[in-house]
């Protein structure tokens, strides 16, 4: 299918939401999922839980199965497995499925490709053995598959005790929690408790974890505030310094975490203006109630328009639905805001919790920024702090300029990884705010695709606009 | 590195630089790897360091591996298929 009233890229809770909500409302809706199954991150596999996975991940993951269902029912067309590379204002997408490229025009766009995990850019930290906390969390839900050794945990959010307590409930051993959510921040959000309990069950939910995690003795280290992979050719030991000094992990596999970010590839690759979000460190595209963009035919949806949640997530892609289909004219404004007002209650209770969340676990400035000149910021390019700082002295003075001068952000994750460090590190070296040194300045293709398929494109591609 | 909970409900067989490895269908390339305990899956473009996959959702681009005879192919968002050939790129 190459053409469509409404295309919604991501099979997370919002895009499936999302799609669901649009076909309901007669609307010819495709869903575009990089995966092989709907899900999105925070409910792979959903399709694929057996019963004893709830035991093992919570019972909030029935939630996507559900989701999933709702979606496959709903007439929509799906195709999994479709990568986007590219994003125009006009509606029109870049898809690439196996080695295949085509075009295919929406008359609207809702983007929700949903949120990474902020990467961390420690000392050592591309050695094999050092992943993202989420990576072990996908391998257990899609694979259903736990490390065969010991492993470290280190940093702060929710997530790094749900994966202790699962990792731990599925007979992994743990040798410690490094966390790096400093004491005084649990004071400071407690200004943000009387809204967050009106959360109820989402603060329970992440007591419950802690508690958990205590009580099934994992050795809890506090006070953490620099963390150092050590190792030759993979990852050995975890460096890590509290106010009583520096002590050491022996590990070969070390799960890092510092909250997730929005991923905004697509939207900065369309165009849409980003606005930086200070609360959250992390920019994200500029939306209306509605998750309009400032451009006219593309909307964002769930957590890549900002960190609110999974059951957020599924509201804010009803919304955008719903919007959607009013500017096609399938629905009056009318029926649209009438039709929201249950979706707008429960987004108020869904995203109760997010101030007090977003001010306790908020990552420590040093951890962005690391002092020792060797780390290497971009992966890709291995460009270290050393050269990024050099970069600063010979006078770049926001994220693009850095990019020419050291390569960071021009190999194949196109600067996913180092963007949010670059930015960070710039920022700390001229004391101005991140928001002013800026974000990258995206290109299609926005993912890698063969040089072939690019050619054997039929009718060819527009120029990108200018701005 | 990895372990899996549960015994395959499809197995299949890859080759994993030349030698064969137990998979099973449903997995992507990148976790199938892990399980099999290769330690690195590429090497680095600039120091040729070793690298495996971190993100495993797509993003990081540290599990790039040849497969089938097409270089750079993320291996975390590709899924295994009986008798595929994966090349992880050695020192």
């Amino acid at each position: 299918m190459n053409q469509c009233d409404l295309a919604v890229i991501g099979a997370g809770p919002a895009g499936m939401a999302a799609a669901t909500e649009g076909a309901r409302l007669g609307l010819d809706t495709l869903l575009l999922d990089e995966q092989v199954a709907p899900g999105g991150q925070i409910y792979r596999n959903a399709e694929g839980m057996r019963p004893g996975d709830f035991a093992l991940l919570g019972d909030e993951y029935r939630r996507g199965a559900e989701l999933a269902a709702a979606f496959r029912a709903s007439g929509a067309h799906y195709e999994p497995g479709s990568t986007i590379w590219h994003v125009g204002a006009d509606g029109t997408l870049g898809v690439l499925t196996g080695t295949g490229a085509r075009l295919i025009s929406a008359r609207r766009v809702i983007l929700a490709p949903g949120a990474m995990e902020r990467p961390v850019a420690i000392p050592g930290w591309t050695l094999p053995g050092v992943m993202g906390a989420g990576a072990a969390q996908t391998l257990l839900k899609a694979s259903g598959q736990v490390p065969d050794v010991p492993v470290v945990i280190a940093g702060s959010g929710p997530l790094t005790w749900l994966i202790a307590c699962q990792l731990a409930r599925a007979g992994v051993a743990i040798s410690a929690l490094l966390v790096t959510t400093p004491a005084d921040r649990i004071a400071r959000a407690l200004g943000h408790l009387p809204r967050a309990l009106r959360a109820g069950g989402e603060l329970l939910k992440g007591i419950g974890w802690i508690r958990e995690a205590r009580s099934r003795g994992i050795r809890i280290v506090t006070g953490v505030t620099a963390l150092a992979v050590q190792g030759e050719g993979r990852a050995e030991a975890l460096t890590f310094t509290t106010a009583s000094g520096r002590d050491s992990i022996p590990a070969s596999i070390m799960l890092l975490h510092e909250g997730v970010i929005p991923r905004i590839h697509l939207s900065l690759a369309a165009r849409c203006r980003h606005v930086w979000d200070e609360a959250q460190l992390c920019w994200k595209p500029e939306t209306d109630a509605w998750g309009a963009t400032s451009l006219d035919r593309i909307a964002v949806a769930g957590d890549a328009g900002g960190i609110m949640g999974a059951s957020a997530a599924e509201t804010l892609g009803r919304l955008a639905a719903l919007d959607a289909a009013s500017r096609l004219g399938r629905i009056s404004t009318v029926e649209r805001d009438r039709t929201a007002e249950p979706q707008r209650a429960a987004l108020a209770r869904h995203t109760t919790v997010r101030p007090l969340l977003d001010q306790l676990f908020r990552p420590l400035a040093g951890l962005l920024t690391p002092d020792d000149d060797a780390t290497i910021i971009c992966r890709c390019e291995e460009v270290t702090m050393a050269d990024l700082r050099d970069a600063v002295a010979q006078g770049a003075t926001d994220a693009n300029c850095a990019k020419l001068l050291t390569r960071c952000g021009m190999g194949p994750c196109q600067g996913r990884m180092c963007g949010p460090a670059v930015a960070a590190v710039i920022a700390r070296a001229q004391n101005v705010p991140v928001e002013a040194v800026g974000t990258w300045r995206i290109r299609f293709p926005v993912r890698p695709l063969p040089l072939a398929a690019l050619a054997a494109l039929e009718g060819g591609l527009d120029a990108e606009p200018e701005e | 590195m990895f372990r899996k909970m549960h015994p395959p409900a499809t197995a299949v067989t890859i080759f994993v630089d030349g030698q064969p490895v137990s998979a099973d269908a449903a997995d992507s390339v990148a976790a199938v790897l892990l399980a099999a305990g290769v330690v690195r899956s590429r090497n680095s473009a600039v120091s040729t360091s070793p690298r495996a996959p971190y993100c495993m959702m797509g993003v990081c681009f540290e599990c790039l591996v040849e497969i089938d005879g097409e270089p750079d192919r993320q291996a975390c968002l590709t899924p295994v298929r009986a008798d595929m050939h994966v090349r992880t790129v050695p020192a």
